[in-house]
Parts: C-alpha cells; sequence; structure tokens
C-alpha cells in the first residue's frame, strides 16, 4: 500500500517534470532557430553572394548571358574543382593594373573621399560643439534637426544641389544678383560640386559621432584647465579636441568608407572627367557588361577598405569598452 | 564663460542647419513653380503635382516602392531583432565572430559592391530579377540596421526583469513575448521605421537586384535627373520629404509626450 | 563674552584690526536670470586661513568659490584679492586654483601630466616641473602612480591626484569644492585630517565649500554659514557651535533644543523668559534681549542633564516623561516631553558602566541646566 502510494507519487512527479521537459525542448528549439533563422539568411545573402564575386572575378569574359565562362562550379565535385583551378585566372586583375584607368579611379577616389572627409570634420566640428554647449534643453531638438535630414531621400538631397549649383543656378543667380560675381560660376560637374554633396550628404554621420564624444565630456575639464591657467583655445586643443578623437575617428570613417565607393553624388554633380570607382564600378557592369572585371574593381575596393574599416571597428570597440 | 554657450556656437549652428536645410527648403519652394525652368521663379503654382499624379510611370513605380518597403522593413525587422537576440544573447556558439561580421559588415560595405554581390547570386541561382529580388536586397541590409537599433537596446536591457518573470511561472518562450517584447518595442519600431526609409531611399541596390516591372521611385526619378531637372521630379520629392518629415515627427511627438506624461506621473507618485 | 575654545587660538587676524583681509567680497550679488544666487554678499578672509563656507545646496557657496576662480563674474559688488580689484581677470590669470568636486582630472593624461599641467602652462622649465612633480607625488604619497591614467586609480587616490594638480603651481588661495564629498566615511576623516597638514605645512589660504557641517567644525579656522546666498555668521567653529546668533544657525549646526518665550525681565546680563505654558527659564548670558521681546533659548543636548528626582540647587528644572532613548554605547539620548508638550533632547555621557538609576521608557523624569548653559537668540 505505501509502496503503491510511493509510486504514484513518482509518478506524478515524473509527469510534473515532463512539462518542463518539453518546454524546456521547445524553447531550445526556438532559440536554436534565433540563431538559425538570421545566420543562415546572412550567409545566403552576404556571405555567398561575396564569394560568387571573387569567384566571377577570376572568370574569363564571353559574350552570353551570363557574360562569363565559370571559373569552377561546385557541380563537378572535388576533381573537377582541381581540374578547374588551373582555368582560373587573374587576368582581370593584371587587366586592371595595365589600364591606367582603373588605377587613377581608385586613387582619385581615395583622394576625393579624403578631402571631402576632412572638409565635413571642418563643417560638422563647429557645429557638433556648439550643439554639445547649448542648453540641455534645446540639445534633443537640435539632435533631432540634424537627424532628420538624413530620414529624407540621399538621392533628393543630391538632386536639390543640381538646381543650386548649375550654372544658371539659384547660387549664380543670387551671387550675381548682389554684384560679387559677373561671370557665372562652373562648380557643376567640377569636383568641388562633389565636395559639396559629400559633405552636404555625410554631415550627419561626422556631426552624431562627434556630439557624442563632446556632450559627454565633463565641462569642469575646461574649467580646470583654465583655472590652471590655459587659455580657451590651447584649452581647446589640449583637453576638447583629444577627448572627442574617438569621435573624430568614427565620423571620418562613417564618411569616408562610404565616400570611396559613392555613386550617386560623382554620377549627377561630377562631371564627365571626374573618375571614382563607384561610378567606374556601375559603367562596367551595365554600359560595358564586362562582370568580371566589374567584380574585380570589387574586391580591390573591399580590399582597400578593409584598414580603415578595421580601424573604425577598433575605435568602436575602444568606445564601447570606456563607456563600461 | 560659464556656459560655453557662446556667439561662436550659435553661429555655427545656425549656419550649419542653414547649410543643411536650405537645398531642401528651395527644392520644396521651387516644386510650386509655375514655369518650366526649375530656377526661375514664375509664380505660384500646384500644377507639377497635378501632372505628378497622371505619369503613370511614376505612380506605378511609388506603388512598387511602398510594397517593396513594407514587406521589406517587416521582414527585415523580424530578422533584426533575431540577429541582435543573438549578439546580445548567445555569447557562445560556434560562427558567432563570423555571425557579428555578417552582421555588422553591410553597414560600411559600399553599396555598389552589396549591389554588385546580391545580383550575381540571384544570376547564379537563376532567380529572374523583379519584385521579389529587389526585396531580398532590401531585407538584407535593411536587417543589419534593424539588428543594431535593437541590439543597443537589448544591451541596456534589465535581464532580472526576465528572470523574474520566469521565477514566477513563466516559460522562456512566453517571457520573452510578455517581458523582453513589450519593453524592447520602441527600439523594434525605430527600426521598422530605419528599415522602411533605407529601403525607400535606395538606388545603387535597387538598380542592380531589380528587373523589368519592378522599378522603384528612387530608380525612376534618377533616370528622369539624368534627363534634366524638372519641377514634376522637384513636386514628386517634396511628398517623398513630406511622408518621411510627417513620420518621423509624429514619432518624436508622441515619444515626448509619453516621456512628459512619465515625469509627470513620477513626480504625482513622489509628491503622494 | 567669555573666551571659547579654539584649535589654533593664537592664529585669530580677524580679531585683530590692524589685519588686512586677503580675500574680500564687497557687496557682492550674483543673479542667474531670475534666480539669485548670491545677495549683497560682505565677507573678508585673512592670509593663511583656512576658511569654510557651510550651507545646504542651493545656498550660494559655489557659486561664491565660481566666482573667486572666476567662472562666473559677480552681476554687482567687487571682489578683491591681495588688494587687486579682480573684475574681469580671466581664470587662467587669477593666482588661485581650484580643487574641483568631481575632481576633472583629464583622462587622456598620466598622474604626471595632470600634477604637471598647470606648471606647463606657466612655462616652467622641464626639469624643473619633474622636480616640482615629483615633490607633489611624494607630498601625497602617489609615488608610484605617476605612469597611470585617472581611470586606473581608486576614488581616493583621485581626490590626491585632483589636490596635487590644484596645489603644484603653489597659488596663493586653494579653493576646495566639496573636496570629501565622494569618499567614504572612513577615508574621509582621514583626508580631513592630512588636508589640515597640507594647509598648515604649505601656509595656504584654503577656501573649502562643503555641506557637511562636521567636515567645516574638524577642518575650519572660520565657518561661513549661508542661507539663500546671504551670511548667517561667520565665526570659529566653537562659536557657531557654542554662541550662534539666530535661530538658523542654531538649528543647522549640532543637534538644538529651542524653547520659545518672552523676556520677563532683565537684571544685569540675566534674563527671565517665560514660555507659552508658563515655565520659566532663567538664563545667564542674555545678549541683546530686551525685556519684553520674543526670543528663543537654545540649548544642546549634551548640557542638559536627565535625572530621576527634581535636582537639588538647579537653576532651571522641568518635570516631563521619557518619551523615547537611545543608547550609544559611549552616549545615551533622552527624549523627554515635559508637561506642557514640548519635547526636549538630551544626552548624556555614559562614563561609568553602571548607571544608579537607570531611566526607561516611560518613566518621570526631570530635565535641568544651569543658567549659561544656552543661548538668548532674538534672531
Amino acid at each position: 500500500m505505501s509502496n503503491l502510494a510511493a509510486s504514484a507519487d513518482t509518478m506524478n512527479i515524473d509527469a510534473a517534470a515532463a512539462r518542463p521537459l518539453a518546454s524546456r525542448f521547445l524553447s531550445g528549439l526556438v532559440s536554436r532557430l534565433v540563431i538559425i533563422v538570421p545566420y543562415l539568411w546572412l550567409l545566403v545573402f552576404f556571405l555567398v553572394p561575396f564569394i560568387i564575386v571573387f569567384k566571377i572575378s577570376l572568370s574569363q569574359t564571353a559574350i552570353a548571358m551570363p557574360p562569363y565562362v565559370p571559373a569552377f562550379s561546385l557541380e563537378d565535385g572535388i576533381s573537377g574543382f582541381f581540374s578547374q583551378l588551373g582555368q582560373m585566372s587573374i587576368d582581370n586583375y593584371l587587366w586592371l593594373t595595365e589600364d591606367a584607368l582603373y588605377f587613377n579611379a581608385y586613387v582619385s577616389s581615395i583622394v576625393i573621399a579624403g578631402i571631402s572627409t576632412l572638409l565635413t570634420l571642418l563643417v560638422g566640428y563647429p557645429i557638433a560643439y556648439g550643439m554639445a554647449r547649448a542648453p540641455a534643453n534645446l540639445r534633443p531638438t537640435l539632435l533631432m534637426l540634424v537627424i532628420l535630414p538624413f530620414w529624407t531621400s540621399f538621392l533628393i538631397r543630391v538632386y536639390a544641389w543640381i538646381g543650386i549649383l548649375k550654372p544658371e543656378g539659384l547660387l549664380n543667380q543670387f551671387l550675381q544678383a548682389i554684384g560679387i560675381i559677373d561671370d557665372p560660376l562652373l562648380i557643376m560637374n567640377t569636383n568641388t560640386a562633389i565636395y559639396i554633396g559629400i559633405v552636404y550628404s555625410y554631415l550627419p554621420f561626422m556631426i552624431l559621432p562627434l556630439y557624442a564624444a563632446l556632450e559627454k565630456m565633463d565641462y569642469s575639464l575646461i574649467e580646470a584647465a583654465q583655472d590652471l591657467g590655459c587659455p580657451p583655445i590651447s584649452a581647446f586643443w589640449k583637453i576638447t579636441f583629444p577627448l572627442s578623437l574617438p569621435g573624430v575617428i568614427a565620423g571620418c570613417m562613417l564618411v569616408f568608407i562610404p565616400a570611396v565607393g559613392e555613386f550617386v553624388i560623382p554620377d549627377l554633380l561630377g562631371g564627365s572627367q571626374t573618375l571614382m570607382i563607384g561610378k567606374t564600378l556601375w559603367n562596367e557592369f551595365f554600359n560595358n557588361r564586362d562582370w568580371p572585371v566589374s567584380s574585380a574593381v570589387a574586391v580591390i575596393l573591399l580590399l582597400l577598405l578593409i584598414v580603415p574599416i578595421m580601424i573604425f571597428q577598433a575605435a568602436q570597440a575602444r568606445a564601447q569598452e570606456q563607456s563600461r | 564663460m560659464n556656459s560655453g554657450w557662446s556667439r561662436f556656437n550659435i553661429s555655427s549652428i545656425v549656419l550649419g542647419f542653414a547649410f543643411l536645410y536650405l537645398p531642401i527648403v528651395l527644392l520644396i519652394i521651387f516644386s510650386f513653380n509655375e514655369s518650366k525652368l526649375v530656377t526661375v521663379w514664375g509664380g505660384f503654382s500646384t500644377k507639377w503635382y497635378g501632372s505628378l499624379f497622371n505619369n503613370q510611370g511614376l505612380m506605378d513605380a511609388a506603388w512598387v516602392t511602398a510594397r517593396v518597403g513594407v514587406i521589406s522593413a517587416t521582414v527585415a525587422t523580424v530578422l533584426g531583432t533575431m540577429a541582435a537576440l543573438t549578439l546580445t544573447r548567445y555569447t557562445r556558439f560556434r560562427g558567432r565572430i563570423l555571425f557579428s561580421g555578417m552582421v555588422f559588415a553591410p553597414l560600411v560595405m559600399p553599396e555598389v559592391v552589396t549591389g554588385l554581390s546580391l545580383l550575381l547570386l540571384f544570376v547564379a541561382i537563376g532567380l529572374d530579377r523583379g519584385f521579389l529580388t529587389v526585396t531580398l536586397a532590401h531585407i538584407t541590409f535593411s536587417m543589419c540596421f534593424v539588428a543594431v537599433v535593437v541590439q543597443s537596446r537589448l544591451v541596456s536591457f534589465d535581464r532580472s526583469l526576465e528572470e523574474a518573470a520566469m521565477d514566477l511561472g513563466a516559460p522562456p518562450v512566453k517571457t520573452f513575448f510578455q517581458i523582453t517584447l513589450p519593453v524592447i518595442a520602441p527600439a523594434i519600431v525605430s527600426g521598422w521605421m530605419l528599415a522602411f526609409t533605407l529601403s525607400l531611399d535606395d538606388l545603387v541596390i535597387a538598380s542592380f537586384a531589380s528587373g523589368p516591372g519592378a522599378t522603384t521611385l528612387p530608380m525612376k526619378i534618377y533616370s528622369q535627373v539624368r534627363l534634366g531637372v524638372t519641377p514634376e521630379i522637384n513636386a514628386a520629392c517634396t511628398l517623398m520629404i513630406g511622408v518621411v518629415a510627417v513620420g518621423v515627427i509624429a514619432a518624436s511627438l508622441i515619444n515626448k509626450r509619453r516621456e512628459i506624461q512619465r515625469q509627470r506621473d513620477e513626480q504625482a507618485a513622489q509628491r503622494a | 563674552m567669555k573666551s571659547l575654545g579654539s584649535i589654533r587660538r593664537e592664529f585669530a587676524p580677524w580679531n585683530d584690526p590692524s589685519a588686512t583681509p586677503y580675500i574680500v567680497f564687497e557687496n557682492v550679488t550674483k543673479r542667474f536670470g531670475d534666480f539669485t544666487a548670491v545677495n549683497n554678499l560682505s565677507l573678508s578672509i585673512y592670509e593663511k586661513e583656512f576658511f569654510a563656507l557651510l550651507g545646504a545646496s542651493g545656498c550660494g557657496k559655489s557659486t561664491l568659490l565660481r566666482m573667486l576662480a572666476g567662472f562666473d563674474e559677480p552681476t554687482s559688488g567687487r571682489i578683491l584679492l591681495d588688494g587687486q580689484d579682480m573684475r574681469g581677470i580671466p581664470p587662467y590669470r587669477r593666482p588661485v586654483n581650484m580643487m574641483f568636486q568631481s575632481y576633472a582630472l583629464f583622462p587622456h593624461m598620466t598622474v604626471e601630466a595632470n600634477i604637471g599641467f598647470g606648471l606647463k602652462q606657466e612655462g616652467m622649465p622641464r626639469a624643473q616641473i619633474e622636480q616640482r612633480v615629483a615633490e607633489m607625488l611624494k607630498l601625497v604619497k602617489l609615488e608610484q602612480f605617476s605612469k597611470r591614467k585617472p581611470h586606473q586609480l581608486s576614488g581616493g587616490q583621485r581626490q590626491r591626484v585632483a589636490l596635487a594638480r590644484s596645489v603644484a603651481k603653489r597659488p596663493k588661495v586653494l579653493l576646495l569644492d566639496e573636496p570629501l564629498g565622494a569618499l567614504d566615511k572612513k577615508l574621509r576623516e582621514e583626508t580631513q585630517f592630512e588636508l589640515m597638514d597640507l594647509q598648515q605645512s604649505l601656509g595656504l589660504t584654503f577656501v573649502v565649500v562643503t555641506h557637511d557641517q562636521e567636515e567645516a567644525m574638524t577642518m575650519a579656522d572660520r565657518i561661513a554659514i549661508l542661507d539663500k546666498g546671504e551670511v548667517m555668521q561667520v565665526a570659529t567653529p566653537a562659536e557657531v557651535y557654542e554662541a550662534p546668533i539666530s535661530r538658523f544657525v542654531a538649528g543647522f549646526v549640532g543637534n538644538v533644543n529651542m524653547f520659545e518665550g518672552t523676556v520677563a525681565a532683565r537684571d544685569d546680563d540675566s534674563v527671565r523668559i517665560t514660555g507659552a505654558s508658563g515655565a520659566e527659564i532663567v538664563v545667564g548670558n542674555a545678549g541683546e534681549a530686551a525685556a519684553g521681546n520674543a526670543v528663543a533659548f537654545a540649548i544642546r543636548p549634551e548640557k542638559i542633564r536627565v535625572s530621576s528626582r527634581r535636582p537639588e540647587g538647579a537653576a532651571n528644572a522641568m518635570e516631563g516623561e521619557v518619551y523615547d532613548l537611545a543608547y550609544l554605547g559611549d552616549m545615551t539620548i533622552y527624549h523627554v516631553r515635559l508637561d506642557d508638550g514640548q519635547v526636549v533632547k538630551a544626552s548624556a555621557l555614559n562614563s561609568s558602566r553602571a548607571v544608579e538609576e537607570a531611566l526607561s521608557w516611560n518613566d518621570r523624569a526631570w530635565i535641568s541646566f544651569p543658567p549659561d548653559a544656552g543661548v538668548v537668540l532674538t534672531r
């Protein structure tokens, strides 16, 4: 009798234990799904495409659809892979080094992006500084005003400058009306127009990290420096600027990296002489339909950007470490 | 000297905001221009808005963009939230470094490269380019932005809330939907809005990933801009700016009101 | 007035009519918009004095310090330092240094660079800077931490770096804004004495802002008690405690019992005060109180004796009931509710281990005190 009762008890316990076990299994399944679904998605739509780009960059151009001869494919298995290794060629990369067009495009992309980044920093720093020193109740509004243009279309913002910078555009009309110039300034279709476009489009990306770094800085540090005999301008260079350096690095990288591969701005504002690699890749792909070469262009572009991207990641990691 | 909010600070902010907003304001003003010349004022008119609605090509493109935006933002929000949960909750599983790399890389990837690689994928697997491929492409890059937004909220999330729920008998899945999700909901909503705007905005990736019959509004605008600046485009741009501005301002006002209400409640509670 | 105890009785330039004050606030007013932080305040501080500005938050004490350092300019009035009007002189040209409440250590510089920062601004030769920094590090006992960054230091170490940095330039005046506010209780007590030693050995003038009355009492030569931007009293710690000049000061510093009443009669220095309930108090040192004045009699708890029977020959004695008591080890605190309803706090030092007639809750009890145990306050 007592045995029976005992076994009934154990049975009850088992039943009670079984339910959490089932739910634990369910939650284990769910948590595995939470990892697997986005993981697979990114593998298929992000990583695999890059492998394909790399593969095609090693293939031969062909007049076909798709317009290339595959260098190797998985269908042939391991042996096929090795036999096709021989067909792989770095011709496309050699082609890039032989034609000065590509080399110049890379160099001028980096130069244009670098100058634009510097200009954006020069324009953005005083704004971010002013915002960080603004009365605390004003700051959220100012921040929203900086972010708001970012929500409006990039294309539209670049387009808006065409009407302003054209020879018969609003800027020239204005300058001629107030009598500063007689002949219209030729800004449109020059590098200057590209600088203006990049500075304008990427200004929020520069201001936000700068503001974040400047805003959290304790103003009493400046007071302490002044108290110890340091005049304001020198206090700026000795205290404020070094402490905002993480923001400066993050902002510069956030502008520089996308600016190097920029397509819309050089295409709409820059002239036909302006070479930028994003535009070259686009033309190679859509106009010349040379998929292998444009893939090789993309691979080199990524290699060029690895260093700034790593600088950016390291700066972010350091910032996260410090905030902890 | 005390606050440092000097005349220099004020003028740099005023000039900065003038620089940021003047082009947009001019664009909007000239959308109401009577004249066909964009830069010569010929009197007030709303005729370009009328002709805009009669431009079947633009209207079709707007409809495509709206559908791609809603679908891709929604799927991207689900996937991005999952990715953010993975990044913050599961610190140890095989391939975690690869995973976080794949989440953060698209944020800084040049658009031409992302577009090219996706196109080559679609060709390789024999998927016809069109509505589906644009949507897939947009999901892929905007889910990473959603992941970053949601992750920054999850990092500051107090885990003891979940532990309390489980302690009170709620199984993990239920805990997630009843506790975690409501708390991080604002971040998820702003993630969705970000994903939607990114999709609305995108020209380069869509140009690679799209095909016949799935021309998005930016693609349409771009092809018309290349032919020359027209007030009709100004009108279309003004409408797009209007939609986004109303959305963003409404969202921030709702947020602000909620914040003020919360502060008032807290003060009332402390007085009581 | 009978002499009241002071730590350094021989140092009292404020009692010397021929001494010229080193820092003078002359009718200084500071307004921020509608808010008046400092209201027509005048104050003199002498060379080598350890001067404390004591008050609750928002009383204007930090504003005073910031005006002296040059971060804020007075709306009206003058601040003189060594006879020179400070108006318009920026903080980086004033011979005063400040130790910030937050320490404001430069996070991107080492301890060494922080301490040497002010010297570098002066254009001091490098070798001399190194020597002075080493000296400072030794002074604050941080020699082995010279290469560390501020975030690698404990709270107490940071405090000492901030201190070393602010004295490295040998300023005429050192301003300290809540210097011990961020330290825990034990460290605070130790550091109080270190600060006093430092002030003595360097011979500097210290102006310290604090909201902690114990800190001010321990360290300062004189204390200025501030309220709503005005000075309530400036005096030595002992005077502030034993001879407060107003109800506010008496209530602000330490514990106090107040008996409100009217002066019934005055006879030489001694007065009879009648309370609302008719109880009478005889006080020896009446100050300026005249017959008919509404006054308060303030007496500290430790000056009141509690006993179970009426003490014989006591000038003042009142009966009541023990309403609450707390045994703290070194002393016992009694709350006695008098028959007219007023609750009186009294503390008794437990100088012997056994108490002969222990009082307990609800026991009848007498409180008593001599005529000169408290002060009569007219304000």
